[in-house]
């Protein structure tokens, strides 16, 4: 006999993100210089201001500001009436000032959510969750180091300081410890990226470094209300890295509890080629940073009409859309999804169905060949020779049945590529359907007397080659045959 | 007041390698700077809005226009060392 094993202790993770979005203005954030991406030329877009020598003033770029109060409004912050600049005070070589201009008990915004979609697979009805967002501010990036001697920072034997980088815009968004998995974590990096793109204020290039988000993460048993040991992790830069650092490391913290084992206050940086996590430093305690207000800068007030112009600049947002969506179209979540997540793509799926025309058949399109397309030539929506209101010509073609769906498929490259009229393309290769029924009848009978082999199978019981029956009618007819038309009347001639 | 070990924490902080006497020193001549400044406490300032700056000015932002440094060499030459086009540093962190 056995006896019940203790119940095992489930546990859950507290995580929140820290996410660091460049915006993409012409010059920096107090210096009149290029914030050009350019790894290759160092030391090419920088200044007296961005390095910090003496005696310079920074001025805050007004888009900078423009671009933060906008991204506030569309996550939902609070916009602070007053605002201001602070010097965040640390040594290290890609700072050239030895301390930041960032923003700290006065932030832009604060108290903002953003709603994420969770779903089990693609296809699957997704859960909505809302995330709360604690704070939003506005400051500079740092400069980028190359260590010599070693790729590694501590086997080199000294650094090299590209300041390119210095002085570019950023607003960091902070979230509250509102996320449970590695999926909503990179689910809400994901719609932060989504927004950004939708108002047009920064890349969204993980790659590039222009989207940064770091982890803090800690977990405990279910039910417990204190939080356990934090840990941070870094050096993400995909979506997927960020929900498997995450997932490794509930694993990892899980185990190390379950052994007694302890859990250190730390950084740790995600490894791509290990796929795990790896311990860079100990925290001590918390950086003292020594915050004071920036004397440089002035004091930053948002008047309310100032905020009511930005807010009416606003273009609708994604969850906006999804919603709208959902209501009005009757598209699946799957659709939405794919539709809602670029901005131009939406804005085309919208302008197709402006028309009039079935809003699933355009979704349809967009999603199956049309996205096939843009993927294999690498071109994006608002790239292609086929405008929004040909592709709904085309569905309206098929659905008043002029052409069947397979004589669409075929012209869609040549409208892809060339555009033009999807009508008079139909028109001018005589594509039209055939929907007289003498006319089908006809090509049916012709197809019967070239095939009796077949024909006798069919009547003797192997009824599967109705499919190759139907396929020599469309040959036959050039793909102009009604399907429907033609699958009913062949239906009744192979009887007999 | 601030004591010895404070002055040592933020000599640290500043990067600041100081003996023991200047440790001494600091705490003396900070110390006597903060009490001349403590005298501002004596002020009543229960009704007064708190204050980050002298001047009375909000919203000084640039347009977002592109003016290039036209000297680049200048600031790359003002640095201690540079290698190519680089500013060049010492080992940033001890091995272990």
């Amino acid at each position: 006999m056995t006896t019940a094993a203790p119940a095992k202790t489930e546990y859950e993770a507290v995580i929140g993100l820290e996410t660091h979005c460049q915006l993409n203005t012409e010059t920096k954030i107090f210096s009149s210089e290029s914030t050009k991406f350019d790894p290759d030329n160092p030391n090419t877009n920088v200044s007296p201001i961005c390095l910090g020598y003496p005696g310079v003033l920074p001025v805050l770029n007004e888009k900078v500001l423009e671009y933060a109060v906008k991204a506030c409004l569309a996550i939902n912050c609070q916009v602070a009436p007053y605002s201001k600049f602070d010097r965040k005070q640390y040594f290290y070589p890609d700072l050239p000032k030895n301390y930041q201009i960032s923003q700290f008990d006065l932030p832009i915004g604060e108290h903002g959510w953003i709603e994420i979609e969770i779903a089990e697979n693609p296809k699957a009805e997704p859960i909505r969750k809302k995330i709360g967002i604690t704070r939003l501010h506005m400051e500079e990036d740092a400069g980028k180091l190359n260590h010599g001697g070693s790729d590694r920072l501590d086997g080199s034997t000294y650094s090299l300081v590209d300041f390119n980088r210095a002085g570019i815009p950023l607003v960091e968004i902070v979230s509250e410890p509102d996320l449970r998995t590695g999926k909503e974590a990179a689910e809400y990096a994901q719609e932060l990226r989504r927004i950004m793109l939708y108002l047009g204020i920064s890349d969204g290039k993980m790659q590039e470094g222009s989207l940064r988000c770091d982890v803090n993460i800690s977990v405990r048993p279910v039910g417990q209300k204190e939080f356990g040991t934090k840990v941070e992790i870094k050096n993400m830069n995909s979506f997927s890295a960020i929900q498997k650092a995450i997932d490794y490391e509930i694993e990892r913290q899980v185990e190390a509890i379950a052994n007694d084992e302890p859990i250190y206050q730390e950084t740790r940086l995600w490894d791509e080629g290990s796929q795990r996590t790896k311990s860079m430093r100990l925290k001590e305690g918390s950086s003292d940073y020594r915050y004071f207000p920036e004397p440089d800068l002035p004091p930053i007030e948002v008047s309310p009409e100032q905020l009511e112009t930005w807010k009416a600049e606003l273009p609708e947002l994604p969850i906006a859309k999804r919603h709208r969506y959902q209501a009005d179209y009757g598209l699946s979540a799957y659709d939405i999804r794919i539709l809602t997540d670029d901005r131009a793509l939406a804005e085309y799926f919208e302008a197709a169905i402006s028309t009039g025309v079935d809003g699933k058949q355009v979704a349809n399109w967009l999603i199956g060949d049309i996205a096939a397309y843009l993927k294999n030539n690498n071109l994006k929506i608002d790239e292609i020779a086929l405008k929004p209101e040909i592709l709904a010509e085309l569905v309206g073609l098929i659905s008043k049945g002029t052409i069947s769906g397979k004589i669409a498929k075929d012209i869609l490259p040549e409208l892809l590529t060339k555009g033009g009229s999807a009508k008079e393309l139909v028109e001018k290769k005589g594509l039209i359907q055939i929907s007289d029924t003498g006319e089908i009848e006809k090509i049916i009978d012709e197809v019967l007397a070239a095939h009796p082999d077949e024909l006798e199978k069919f009547r003797n019981g192997k009824t599967k080659l109705r499919g190759f029956f139907v396929g020599q009618v469309m040959k036959k007819s050039g793909g102009k045959a009604d399907p429907k038309l033609t699958n009913q009347l062949l239906g009744k001639k192979l009887q007999g | 007041m601030i004591d010895r070990e404070e002055v040592k924490k933020v000599a640290n902080l500043a990067r600041l390698d100081i003996t023991s006497e200047e440790e001494e020193q600091f705490t003396t001549q900070l110390n006597s700077i903060l009490d001349y400044f403590d005298q501002l406490s004596e002020l009543d300032t229960e009704d007064v809005a708190p204050t980050t700056r002298a001047i009375e000015t909000s919203n000084i932002t640039r347009t977002d226009t592109l003016k290039p440094f036209p000297d680049k060499q200048a600031l790359l030459d003002s640095a201690p060392e540079q290698e190519d086009d680089y500013f060049r540093v010492p080992k940033i962190m001890a091995s272990n």
